[in-house]
């Protein structure tokens, strides 16, 4: 790719397919593929965007801010928070050690273990919710136990983060693997030999290595935290201001016909996308800017 | 054995090999096996007559058919958008590249709401369609719409770096040798793109049968007509019906696990042709 683009004076991306004639499509080609990719574009993923914001605004601001600091959407907000907080430190901690395991050591079944970490994207999380109510529901495994001694996880908060931890599961080692892989393991080897102790090697070499894409893993992971709607539902049991997520309330307000309370929380939600998508194209630009130097030899 | 430790310079495999599978364990799987651990209590015939009752029979031909068809879509509009992002000029290019990731950025519910607001009768898009007798909120097109939201990215972000890694030299070649454009593309480059595709296809179909957020509220959920399979378990599990919810559920972890499988092996099919190419 690199001799490529030399080959053309050094022109980068699409330009360097639109000089060459062999890869230039014709003016009406690139007319009608644009036309109908941009169209498919505006209709099915800029227009439900831009609907949640109009629609939030369109009884007016003071409309907008108090479906906002109502008390019920506040404890939502509040819930949803706290549901991240614990959810994502846990499947950062987790990413890491798997990645770890995976690009560093050669072991058998590391191809399943793979496999097994990525299960959570392909379950549909109405399925992620009623696994913990088979396990901790009164009907479930643990369920007597539990009610004896008074604890109560399915239909409370305990239940909320564990089906959050499951949907977000891969999310940051999905993240590292890839990118742990490609770096091998010669620079660790090296501070090893040198000296340095294995939580040096790690905070010097490891971190520094895998930052942008820890980052962009945590962002996911934390977007998809705090959006979870099926697996949430599932164990949430719906309690007004006490089990209630912000999916779960907008959810509410809609069903109550409060549409504009309902699309304000709603644009919350967009609003983290939007961020979470700005943070993922920042991440890129920066990782772009990293390998380049490294390419030239 | 002394000889494989011996390679293992690196600390801590013992430690993240035992946390990850301890976690692994339980969270994932032990609670996944709970599923059919709780089948195996019903009798064959009960198993039997729960999933192969008309109404769940009937929301497994509306989920996977209109997952089917939604992904078929997608291949299609996602192999444009991702040639659009590669190979041409245009402006609003970076908005468009980033905003292609919405769907997996924006709560499903959000969708679900926002795409309802523009399909339903009175809705932004809804008022031109109904007129021409289309119908979309609250029937299968609803639901069609909903797993296309959610589906577009898995084919663009699987196909895009392909097309970015693929060597223009085979398309000089092929030009050389006399190949009109359309030829070129046809049946030099569309067949390199496969592998993308076919896995496009099959993550976007995957993510659309277990869907749930951003369908069941422009789906109007009409038993026989617009009632998806994952809704189909959440109702049981309302009324109390367990094993019933569990019966269903075992039936969609066994299509999920086949799916990855496939997933798997077309993305093994993928990488093989990536480095034959590279």
């Amino acid at each position: 790719m690199a001799g490529a683009a030399t080959a053309l004076g050094g022109l980068r991306g699409a330009a360097r397919f639109e000089a060459n004639t062999a890869t230039r499509d014709p003016a009406w080609v690139k007319g009608l593929v644009l036309s109908l990719s941009l169209g498919f574009f505006l209709l099915f993923l800029l227009l439900p965007l831009i609907a949640v914001f109009v629609e939030a605004l369109r009884r007016g601001w003071s409309v907008y801010l108090a479906a906002l600091i109502e008390p019920d959407a506040v404890s939502a907000i509040r819930l949803t928070l706290l549901t991240a907080a614990i959810a994502v430190p846990l499947n950062l901690v987790f990413g890491i050690a798997a990645a770890w395991t995976i690009t560093k050591f050669d072991f058998r079944g590391k191809q399943m273990l793979i496999t097994f970490i990525d299960l959570p994207f392909s379950v549909s999380p109405v399925i992620a919710g009623l696994i913990y109510v088979l396990v901790f529901g009164a009907q479930g495994w643990f369920g007597p136990w539990l009610g004896e001694h008074g604890i109560k996880i399915i239909f409370a908060v305990p239940g909320i983060v564990l089906a959050t931890v499951f949907v977000t599961f891969p999310f940051v080692a999905r993240e590292l693997i890839p990118l742990m892989q490609a770096q091998g393991r010669d620079e660790e080897e090296a501070a090893l030999v040198l000296g340095a102790s294995g939580w040096q090697m790690f905070r010097k070499i490891t971190l520094p290595n895998i930052k942008w894409a820890l980052l962009y893993g945590v962002i996911l992971c934390n977007a998809r935290a705090m959006g979870e709607f099926g697996a949430v539902s599932v164990v949430s049991g719906h309690i007004r201001g006490v089990t209630n997520t912000m999916p779960l309330h907008v959810e509410i307000l809609y069903n109550e016909y409060q549409f504009a309370a309902a699309f304000a929380v709603a644009s919350l939600l967009a609003l983290l996308a939007l961020v979470t998508l700005a943070v993922k194209t920042y991440v890129e630009w920066r990782a772009s800017q990293t390998a380049q130097p490294g390419e030239v030899p | 054995m002394a000889h494989i430790r011996a390679h293992r310079v690196l600390p801590g495999f013992g430690l993240s090999l035992g946390f990850t599978l301890a976690y692994l364990s339980l969270i994932v799987l032990v609670p996944l096996a709970a599923v059919f651990l709780k089948t195996i209590t019903l009798t064959p015939e009960a198993f039997w007559q729960t999933v192969s009752a008309p109404r769940v029979v009937a929301s497994y031909r509306l989920t996977f058919g209109t997952s089917l068809l939604a992904a078929a879509i997608n291949v299609v509009f996602g192999l444009l958008l991702a040639w659009s992002l590669v190979r041409y000029r245009f402006p609003g290019k970076r908005l468009v590249d980033a905003l292609v990731d919405l769907p997996f950025a924006l709560p499903t519910a959000v969708a679900g709401i926002s795409l309802t607001a523009l399909y339903a009768k009175n809705g932004w898009l809804g008022q031109y369609l109904e007129p021409l007798g289309i119908k979309v909120a609250f029937t299968p097109l609803g639901v069609l719409v909903a797993l296309i939201f959610i589906g577009l990215p898995f084919v663009v972000r699987t196909v895009q770096p392909v097309l970015e890694d693929l060597d223009t030299e085979i398309e000089e070649a092929a030009a050389s040798l006399g190949a009109g454009r359309w030829q070129t593309v046809w049946r030099v480059v569309l067949p390199t793109l496969l592998p993308a595709l076919l896995t496009g296809f099959a993550l976007a179909f995957a993510r659309a049968v277990g869907e749930y957020g951003s369908v069941i509220f422009i789906a109007g959920n009409l038993p026989m007509v617009s009632e998806i399979t994952p809704l189909i378990i959440i109702t049981k599990l309302e009324q109390y019906d367990y094993t019933g919810a569990t019966a269903v559920a075992a039936v969609m972890l066994v299509a999920s696990f086949v799916l990855l499988l496939t997933i798997n092996g077309l993305q093994g099919w993928t990488d093989r042709r990536a480095a034959r190419n590279g």
